[in-house]
């Protein structure tokens, strides 16, 4: 039973996108094979830090690792960028949490994945070329220095639109002119999925919207469990209220309430921006002296 | 004893219990009852009759021997008063603070008849501090058998039936999805009326018994209850993973920025420590004015928490009376000694947003009684056109929870018609070797009912397992001895 008890969170492997996209390959057989497409992750860093909800990028059971793909765009994961070395451990990581993405069978899919929604997308392109899908698709960076993971897509798609919003790889413009274009060339589309930021999932349901094309997105709001217990991450489905942890995360994007998404992921704003400033003037008191571990341990006053 | 009490002979007054001032204890998360020092426990004890046939023990979820304990703390045979409670209750220094006590052992007290109620939750709390002071635990002389057994969930259900299992010889893993121990006890009871600390003295109490806790592992996803009878190897699964889904008022407004769960706003602050922003990293901004909706121990838990955490003005609403208040006798009275507002027959109607999406006020309408409904009590009724609004900034559902579904959604287990797992008079369950218990069978509950289904579920399990257990043999006459009589203490080594 040691491997159901004696769970250690090591990363094992991180490789860097860019400046801001990191990747971690976290050690955790069970989880490697229990997780399926669609379904996240609530990690902690360490033992003061926040419980956060990510969406597992890959999982390979044979290796026995989770794979996440992280944009540093917060306190948190800014931290986590900075420590999450190979060979250091996680706090805590649990999961795989949500109900996994219903793979239908559905013969001709387009897989969206918009900025920090690239990752969790392909598990799902995946799924569905396994089940025997053709699969178009379509992902969106800044510009082509963000660009990762082509090679993976195009192992499993039959079609990849590229999109770049300075058009300096693949075409220029968002994803769901992407998802245009697509729906464009193949009038058999059955289903999309899109992952990434509440607006570009918005954008790619109201442009599947005219076409009555199925469109399932993947709702990340603010969580603390991660297991239906405390309502933080509720979001409003049609005129029905969902947890989006565990009645979730995917819902049909045409009946998500994206402005209400838009409002309540503002909640903690003033309290991310106290927290990141805090975790700015921290580091830049460590680059100093190269024992970083004095400063650490300094009381820190409190803001 | 050298002379019969009588109630003309006991002290007439039950010995007060010392409390924090209310203006310096709303300031900060420390203890409000201080407990009994060893002086007034033993004035106290001094209180019970010691009647033939107590109904305090009737009244007890868990049946406890409270004259016995009762008894030998009198004789200041702490340890014996240890040993006795310990034999039902494995956490007399939890339930001694958060049972409530008045509608169980001092509800139905016999003294309580003339004079108030012997104290027996404080004198249960002055034994279980006594004990992690010392560091007592009864770990008994059992070979292990070699059973495993699997327990979903660390709140009290679950660790009440693990000490049981690994009391009879099973090798007990309990799993929690939570990175720390404890259930309820860890992310709900807030440290002013259960300290951290207490609980995790409990905990290292069921590791000595060696029960071993294995947190961040969501059951069902992880792996399900099935798995883990075909294939991780347990013999037999307790399921106690509590009510968790909370219910939301469901009027306009409810998705506003500043309304949340009890559990969401507990949790925050319990668990994840929000309470000392930024230095950990998890947030818990309140406004200056804060509603709670809903009268039981959690909202008691809700409002006072809010008031540390330094709300200038916090709110009760409730939608019937003082009397029909779920919440614990004690809870309500330190409430209002700190300064809480309490709007009785006070219904929500509506949350009032401003235009960034945030709460700005409540729309109430007054309530009054009319007859009795199915739950006994008088049902609150709206008064026509008694609408009124008032300012707040942040509003708190503290109004019950659901059944969780994810039991439900990765297993074939039973459920009711309301997503509770069904379970028989043993706590099995639909699937061989799984039991359940605690508020995920019976939805919200108290924590000794949870322990009291935890340890029920144990004798079903041994039942199932085929493992002797003296709840089986106490049923039975033997050698001419009714098993009711039978001595089952256990044998000390630590």
């Amino acid at each position: 039973m040691a491997h159901v008890t004696d769970f250690r969170y090591s990363i094992v492997a991180r490789e860097d996108y860019s400046d801001v996209t990191f990747m971690l390959e976290v050690c955790h057989p069970l989880m490697a094979r229990a997780a399926r497409p669609g379904q996240f992750v609530i990690v902690m860093s360490h033992a003061d830090g926040e419980r956060i909800p990510l969406t597992i990028a890959d999982f390979d059971a044979e290796a026995g690792t989770v794979t996440l793909v992280i944009q540093a765009v917060g306190k948190t994961t800014k931290e986590m960028q900075r420590t999450c070395r190979v060979g250091a451990e996680l706090y805590g990581i649990a999961g795989p949490m949500g109900i996994p993405s219903p793979l239908g069978h559905a013969k001709k899919v387009v897989c969206v994945g918009g900025g920090l929604g690239v990752a969790p997308v392909f598990p799902q392109a995946r799924g569905f070329k396994e089940a025997g899908a053709y699969v178009i698709g379509v992902l969106g960076f800044r510009n082509r220095d963000l660009i990762f993971w082509e090679d993976k897509f195009r192992a499993v798609c039959d079609e990849l639109i590229l999109c770049t919003d300075d058009g300096s790889a693949g075409m220029k413009g968002f994803v769901s002119q992407g998802v245009l274009r697509a729906i464009s060339d193949h009038a058999d589309i059955e289903e999309v999925v899109a992952i990434g930021p509440p607006l570009m999932m918005k954008a790619c349901a109201d442009a599947t919207r005219p076409f009555g094309i199925k469109t399932m997105v993947s709702l990340n709001p603010i969580m603390v469990d991660g297991t239906g217990m405390c309502g933080g991450c509720r979001v409003k489905i049609g005129d029905k209220v969902k947890f989006a942890c565990v009645d979730g995360p995917d819902f049909d994007g045409h009946q998500v309430d994206f402005d209400d998404l838009l409002v309540r992921l503002r909640r903690y704003k003033e309290e991310e921006r106290v927290a990141l400033e805090r975790f700015n003037e921290d580091c830049r008191m460590r680059t100093v002296p190269e024992g970083a571990k004095v400063v650490s341990d300094l009381p820190r006053a409190r803001g | 004893m050298a002379k019969k009490r009588t109630i003309r002979s006991i002290p007439q007054e039950r010995t007060p219990v010392r409390e924090l001032d209310p203006v310096e204890r709303a300031t900060n998360f420390e203890e409000v009852n201080c407990g009994y020092d060893e002086s007034e426990a033993l004035l106290e004890a001094e209180r019970c009759l010691f009647c033939p046939e107590p109904r305090c023990v009737q009244g007890c979820p868990v049946g406890i021997d409270i004259p016995t304990f009762i008894q030998k703390l009198g004789a200041k045979d702490y340890r014996g008063a240890y040993d006795t409670i310990a034999n039902t209750n494995l956490l007399p220094a939890v339930c001694g603070r958060v049972c409530p006590q008045e509608n169980q052992c001092e509800g139905v007290c016999i003294v309580g008849e003339s004079l108030a109620p012997v104290a027996i939750g404080r004198l249960e709390r002055f034994v279980g501090d006594r004990a992690i002071a010392e560091g007592w635990v009864n770990v008994p002389l059992v070979e292990p058998n070699g059973f495993r057994v699997g327990v979903v969930g660390s709140g009290p259900a679950g660790m009440a039936c693990a000490a049981d299992m690994a009391k009879a010889g099973c090798e007990v893993t309990v799993f929690e999805a939570f990175h720390q121990p404890g259930g309820v006890l860890r992310y709900g009871i807030p440290d002013f009326r259960l300290p951290n600390s207490v609980v995790d003295a409990e905990i290292e109490n069921l590791k000595k018994l060696g029960v071993r806790f294995q947190c961040n592992t969501l059951v069902g996803r992880l792996f399900t209850i099935e798995q883990m009878i075909e294939e991780l190897g347990f013999h037999a699964v307790f399921v106690g993973t509590g009510a968790g889904y909370p219910t939301m008022l469901g009027i306009p407004g409810d998705s506003l920025n500043g309304v949340l769960s009890a559990n969401e706003l507990l949790t925050r602050c319990n668990l994840m420590r929000a309470r000392d922003f930024p230095n950990v990293d998890t947030p818990l901004p309140l406004g200056k004015h804060v509603a709670v909706v809903g009268a039981g121990n959690t909202a008691m838990d809700a409002l006072r928490v809010c008031l540390r955490l330094g709300a200038e003005k916090v709110s009760c609403v409730y939608r019937r009376t003082r009397a029909e208040a779920p919440a614990r006798a004690e809870e309500i009275h330190h409430a209002e000694q700190e300064g809480i507002e309490f709007h009785w027959l006070t219904n929500p109607v509506e949350v009032l947003g401003d235009d960034q999406g945030n709460v700005r006020g409540m729309r109430c309408v007054r309530m009054e009684l009319a007859e009795p409904d199915a739950s006994g009590r008088r049902r609150p009724v709206p008064v026509a056109g008694s609408e009124f609004d008032f300012e707040v900034d942040e509003v708190v559902y503290a109004i019950g929870t659901n059944a969780n579904p994810i039991i439900g959604q990765t297993s074939s287990i039973r459920l009711n018609r309301w997503g509770y797992l069904e379970a028989d008079a043993d706590l099995a369950t639909s699937l061989a070797g799984v039991f359940a218990g605690g508020d995920i069978v019976t939805g919200a509950a108290t924590v000794i009912e949870a322990m009291g289904a935890g340890r029920k579920a144990a004798v079903g399990m041994k039942r199932y397992l085929g493992l002797p257990s003296e709840e089986d043999a106490a049923a039975e006459t033997e050698f001419g001895i009714p098993g009711g009589r039978r001595n089952f203490a256990r044998v000390r080594v630590a």
